[in-house]
């Protein structure tokens, strides 16, 4: 059986696809057989996040309504070995996403893969439902800032009462807080909210903090997960982030400002 | 949970029938008033219903009567009897056209005065309220979310986040942050409170009286505190013994 990994936020705009990348592969890295997902019908990302955008043939929708099977649609990532990509339909919207639907399609993949990573669209509606509904885990991610922090809250409720677990009364699905795009630098200045006072409204565990980084946009844009990039900022917090998903202990780093040498302090800079 | 904010029930009110007979409104007042002399508190904005079976008049100047009625502290809220000619400017004069039942339809014959007063008794169900014991709930509310507790105390193991909303017919304890908003007494009890250990409240209620989160005292912030109703107005004192 797999692990079912929702990644999602409410909010748009703040790191999902980016983030269900980066573990997704990092995952992968760690030798676990990973899936990822694309819900987001409509407004597919993911494929160029991943670099494979022209090798989309079928899709998820197709896959729903029986037009192509997971072998053909499913894309194999070039860079990871055990790494598939879902990619979502461009075409249709997300009323194409049944429930019976996406069930039928999870069950499958949950057979041959040990970790499925949902990338949720943003919003409340169909399609983040149903990237939610069959989570076993949900990773939140959440800007420090009050409406991310909010839309979190929201999302945070909505799988506490509207998932499978919930309305089937097993154990609750397991939340993990994710903090992306974190400048220490100005939450020290009082215009970003602290990983403390995000952790005090959403009351949730904490499993990553990743800061606002060069390198994600670069890895957006020549469709490499940012993962990947071993030396810079965003990748190791990306690395920290699963060893802390696989159970393990791992020290936080990047959650205070670099630290300015004697000349910089000295004249400022 | 409740789903839905609001519920239809119907329900029999007893209700003073006006038998008008006459279309004089001048002769109708001067009469009307001598009653109400007799029984002031009976008559204070009493809700009332006009019986005007007995007027062959298809041009009665509905809007007059309702202001006559009005100026003596009369509220009426409906006319039966009417004729359809008289239905529709009934209702333009904001008159519901109310049909009586078949035992209080007899318009009484009495010659030597122009109106007569009976009251028409019906069997009301009144709703007895009952305590029920207090609901208590271990988890935080989250935006969004919404939870109702039908007659009786809510008690709140958890935070109520901002956009969540805790409704309670009586009073609401929050051993958490109340971020959300708070509403007790939601069926008309005055005597409800709220209580919270950390008050970020975006409002709070008791029995319709309301602060939003600009006029709670900021001295409060985040603080221990207990919202109560003193006469109208809403006061917050600290949870300290």
């Amino acid at each position: 059986m797999a692990r079912i990994i929702v990644v999602t936020s409410g909010k748009g705009g703040v790191g999902k696809t980016t983030s269900s990348a980066a573990i997704g592969t990092g995952l992968a890295l760690k030798g676990h057989k990973t899936v990822i997902v694309d819900f987001d019908v409509g407004l597919r990302n993911l494929d160029l996040i991943m670099g494979v955008e022209r090798r989309v043939v079928y899709d998820f929708v197709n896959v729903i309504n029986g037009e192509s099977n997971l072998n053909q649609t499913l894309i194999k990532d070039k860079r990871v070995e055990g790494l598939y990509i879902l990619p979502a339909s461009q075409t249709r919207d997300k009323e194409a996403l049944t429930k019976e639907g996406v069930q039928k399609v999870l069950d499958e993949l949950s057979e041959t893969f040990d970790y499925i990573i949902c990338d949720s669209p943003a919003g409340i509606e169909q399609g983040a439902l149903m990237a939610l509904y069959f989570a076993d885990e949900a990773i939140v991610v959440t800007n420090p800032e009050v409406s991310s922090v909010r839309d979190s809250d929201r999302i945070l409720g909505i799988l506490a009462s509207r998932s499978k677990r919930a309305e089937e009364g097993l154990e609750p699905v397991k939340e993990h807080l994710l903090l992306t795009r974190y400048n220490p630098e100005r939450v020290e200045r009082g215009d970003m909210l602290s990983v403390e006072d995000v952790c005090e409204i959403l009351a949730i565990k904490m499993i990553g903090v990743i800061p606002e980084s060069q390198a994600v946009l670069r890895a957006s844009n020549v469709g490499e997960p940012v993962i990947l990039d071993e030396n810079s900022d965003a990748g190791q917090a990306y690395l920290d982030t699963i060893e802390r998903l696989m159970g393990n202990e791992v020290e936080y780093r990047f959650l205070s400002g670099e630290k300015k040498g004697l000349f910089k302090r000295l004249f400022g800079g | 949970m409740s789903d839905s904010p609001i519920e239809f029930k119907g329900s029999a009110f007893t209700l003073s029938v006006l038998y008008m007979k006459s279309s004089d409104l001048e002769a109708v007042k001067q009469q009307l008033a001598i009653k109400i002399k007799q029984a002031p508190q009976f008559f204070n904005m009493a809700p009332l219903v006009i019986n005007v079976a007995r007027l062959n008049d298809p041009a009665f100047d509905f809007a007059a009567l309702k202001a006559m009625l009005t100026s003596l502290q009369l509220i009426p809220v409906g006319i039966s009897g009417a004729s359809d000619e008289q239905k529709g400017p009934a209702k333009a004069a904001g008159f519901a056209c109310l049909s009586e039942s078949k035992t209080a339809n007899t318009v009484p014959e009495q010659e030597h005065t122009q109106i007569r007063y009976e009251r028409v008794e019906v069997p009301v169900e009144v709703e007895v309220p009952v305590q029920k014991p207090s609901q208590v709930l271990r988890q935080n509310l989250r935006s969004g979310q919404q939870f109702y507790a039908r007659d009786s105390d809510l008690v709140i193991i958890g935070t109520v986040s901002n956009g969540a909303e805790v409704i309670a017919d009586g009073s609401i304890h929050i051993y958490g942050s109340l971020r959300g908003r708070a509403i007790a007494g939601a069926k008309g009890d005055d005597s409800a409170k709220i209580f919270a250990q950390k008050i970020e409240a975006e409002l709070v209620s008791i029995n319709g009286h309301y602060w939003t989160s600009e006029q709670i005292d900021k001295s409060f912030y985040k603080s221990p505190g207990c919202i109560a109703l003193d006469g109208d107005k809403l006061t917050l004192t600290k949870l300290e013994v």
